[in-house]
């Protein structure tokens, strides 16, 4: 499916057509092949705006979507802004997702309209690895801003979604100026041998990325440096019949 | 709208007599006047709290004070001391609380607190530190906010009990109970007043205010309005000598935002060169505009570290512009470093020896002005084993301290605030439940980790000398994982209350 020339030389035309000379593009790759092949330069490009959003009834508390954010800011460099207006953030388990707590520092806006401020101060700094935002709205034009501060200093901007009622998940989906959006809902844990809970694991629904289909994964909850993994069972099996199959195409 | 803080100060001669002698003072429960000469007679000028008690009065003969008061210890007056002292506390004010600061002479300061409340965590937290702050001094103090210097000054005096904070928006209503003193009118026109039958504000407020003019002149009606804010009433900050401060006057008042991000640019220039000339760096800079209606609006920026830097102080001050209001326009700047710190040379790192971490101190100031300095921090580990306690907020800008929390449970990514009581269907004392209902919805628990045990810190409260909570990590049907602890062992009625509770939830 991928390394088409065709499709790579029009998306390079478009690029010359959008006639916005970017820096050089850089992307953050999750190191799981499944995912990185379906984002376009094989990553998480920086400087850009991304969403997160937790699904089901993670919407209103958005707990695997927020770990999710700091694995991602764990593989930045740099300091990390993380915007909040309810502080039920509990620093020990962004610590434990690898992200140490001298790297973060915690604004508490009081609303939607000074988070959004408050990350886009951030983004357009420059200096931080990663910037991110729990806002329950984000429209377009606000988006858009984001997006274009992230696009010029090149930190990661990461839009956490988060409602005060299941109701107001439906905003999710609206059209904004983001580069990715993804939904992490929990999932269950596989079984262990003995009683216990396993490796937490997670639905990730690429819902939406720029010059790029949406996918759904499922893969085990971050590692103590941010990282991601397959689930055993699946990186066995399926993955091995389509590498034969594909052979067998081609 | 303008909010004002009036801070009264009712023993002040006696608190800076004390403050001054400091070891050598009387102690505090001794009865301590002050007296002057009144004409060829020596009367009491100032009673500290005990000599009060005890029935001295201001203005009482020295001679029947002696008499009534056991023990009493007599100091003179000495007026310009405690003038002097009034203006070292108002400029402890202007560094502490706000750019427009003024003393209230004899007793008091006055505080333009428009906007700079939030810093303080807002109007309450702001008054209560500020007596707070002021009691541990040895300084008894009372304080009121309201609309207008008058409202506040008479409040303070005659409603505080120790502080005072009258609704935004309040008219003469929170004035009309007071006395006719509290509208700091010569004592013989309140005398006179009295004898005309008002005793109240408010018997005043609802009078024509034609036949009280001409009988009183035009200072009445000038304190009334003062005091319902319909006359603005210019506090005049107090600057120190030493204070570098740059200002600008305009033949034409200004208005528009351009403008006034173009001369605070060029303030800001002029006031870098100062620094420099001083070898300072701001810490706090306060922009005061002067309007021509005789308003005051002001903004105060400050920065973690002393800063000399005209683009970035610049820019901390132009972000800032959208709260000043012009009104019918400004026709002076004062720019002033209202605290400022020694700041060297120093030359900046070339890349070469870079280490790679990009200094975001500028960037906290920015968010600092914005939001607060309490709301911006970060987060450091603390050697307990209770999670609510395991977090201490440090300032955003403080040394990295390395560390980060011990053990190998996992923790929830979000954690409630207070834990919430759960319903359990619970099996065996050292069992996890097999369900539970949180907030309505009933779970059936699939699998479970623990339990961790947490301990009570028996060094805080004696309550916690046996408490022990149970913790669990518990997975149901969907997938979703709490951790749910049990308040006590399962066994001993001491170490808690055997009842289960809902404190966080994993990702």
């Amino acid at each position: 499916m991928r390394h088409q020339p065709a499709i790579e030389s029009l998306r390079a035309q478009i690029e010359k057509i959008e006639g916005q000379t970017r820096r050089v593009k850089s992307v953050l790759p999750f190191g799981i092949a499944d995912i990185d092949a379906r984002l376009p330069g094989g990553g998480l490009p920086l400087g850009a705006l991304h969403e997160i959003a937790g699904g089901g009834n993670g919407a209103v508390d958005g707990a695997a979507a927020a770990l999710f954010a700091a694995g991602i800011a764990t593989r930045t460099k740099g300091k990390v802004l993380w915007v909040i207006t309810r502080s039920d953030l509990f620093a020990p388990a962004l610590a434990q997702a690898g992200l140490a707590p001298d790297r973060v520092i915690y604004v508490e806006a009081g609303n939607d309209k000074t988070v959004l401020a408050c990350v886009e101060e951030g983004l357009r700094h420059g200096g931080l690895g990663a910037v991110v935002g729990e806002v329950a709205r984000l429209d377009m034009t606000a988006s858009r801003r984001l997006q274009l501060c992230a696009e010029g200093s090149g930190s990661i901007g990461l839009a956490l979604r988060r409602w005060r009622r299941q109701s107001e998940a439906v905003d999710f989906g609206q059209p904004t100026a983001a580069a990715t959006r993804w939904r992490v809902s929990v999932m269950p844990s596989a079984a262990l041998p003995v009683p216990g809970v396993g490796r937490h694991r997670w639905l990730l629904e690429l819902i939406r990325v720029r010059a790029g289909e949406s996918a759904d994964f499922e893969v085990e909850a971050c590692d103590g440096s941010g990282r991601l993994a397959v689930p055993a069972e699946l990186a066995r099996g399926p993955a091995s019949t389509a590498g034969w199959r594909r052979g067998a195409a081609g | 709208m303008v909010r004002v803080v009036s801070l009264f100060l009712p023993s002040w001669p006696a608190d800076r007599l004390r403050r001054q002698a400091g070891d050598a003072a009387p102690p505090a429960e001794t009865p301590l006047v002050l007296i002057g000469h009144d004409g060829r007679r020596q009367v009491v000028r100032a009673a500290d709290a005990a000599a009060m008690a005890a029935g001295a009065r201001v203005g009482m003969p020295a001679a029947k004070a002696r008499i009534l008061v056991q023990g009493l210890v007599v100091r003179d007056h000495d007026p310009a001391a405690d003038a002097q002292g009034l203006d070292r506390l108002a400029l402890w004010a202007l560094r502490r609380y706000a750019p427009i600061v003024a003393a209230d002479p004899p007793d008091g300061l006055v505080i333009d607190s428009t906007g700079a409340d939030h810093l303080h965590g807002g109007e309450e937290p702001m008054l209560a530190g500020l007596i707070d702050r002021l009691a541990s001094s040895g300084v008894r103090a009372r304080a009121a906010i309201a609309d207008s210097w008058g409202a506040a000054h008479a409040l303070a005096r005659y409603a505080a009990r120790p502080v005072l904070i009258a609704p935004l928006g309040h008219s003469g209503s929170v004035l009309t109970g007071l006395p006719l003193a509290a509208l700091r009118l010569p004592a013989d026109m309140v005398a006179a007043l009295h004898v005309l039958g008002f005793e109240r504000i408010g018997d005043l407020l609802a009078q024509p205010r034609a036949p009280l003019t001409l009988r009183f002149g035009p200072q009445l009606g000038r304190r009334i309005d003062q005091a319902l804010g319909i006359l603005s009433e210019p506090i005049v900050p107090i600057r120190p000598d030493e204070l570098i401060e740059v200002r600008r006057n305009f033949a034409e008042p200004i208005g528009a935002a351009e403008t006034i991000a173009r001369h605070i640019g060029e303030l800001v220039a002029q006031l870098c060169a100062g620094l420099e000339a001083e070898g300072l760096g701001a810490k706090r800079l306060d922009l005061i505009c002067h309007r021509v209606d005789d308003r005051l609006q002001a903004v105060r920026v400050g920065v973690a570290m002393p800063v000399r830097d005209v683009k970035r102080l610049t820019r901390l001050l132009i972000d800032k512009i959208e709260t000043i209001e012009p009104g019918f326009g400004i026709e002076t700047l004062s720019l002033a470093a209202t605290l400022a710190e020694p700041l060297a040379e120093r030359q900046i790192l070339t890349t070469m020896v870079d280490d790679g971490t990009p200094d975001v101190s500028d960037l906290v100031d920015t968010l600092v002005n914005r939001v607060g300095e309490r709301s911006l921090y970060r987060a450091a580990p603390v050697a307990t084993e209770t999670p609510e306690r395991s977090v201490l907020r440090i300032p955003a800008m403080a040394p990295d301290t390395g560390e980060t929390w011990q053990g190998r449970w996992p923790r929830p990514s979000r954690l409630l605030a207070s834990p919430e009581p759960i319903e359990t269907l619970a099996a065996l004392p050292d069992h996890p439940p097999v369900a539970f209902t949180w907030r309505g919805v009933r779970r059936r628990v699939r699998r479970a980790d623990g339990p961790e045990r947490i301990r009570g810190e028996w060094w805080r409260r004696d309550a916690e000398l046996t408490a022990v909570r149970d913790y669990f990590r518990v997975e149901d049907d969907a997938g979703e994982r709490y951790w749910i602890f049990r308040s006590g062992d399962g066994e001993d009625p001491n170490s808690g209350s055997q009842r289960w509770f809902l404190h966080g939830v994993f990702g």
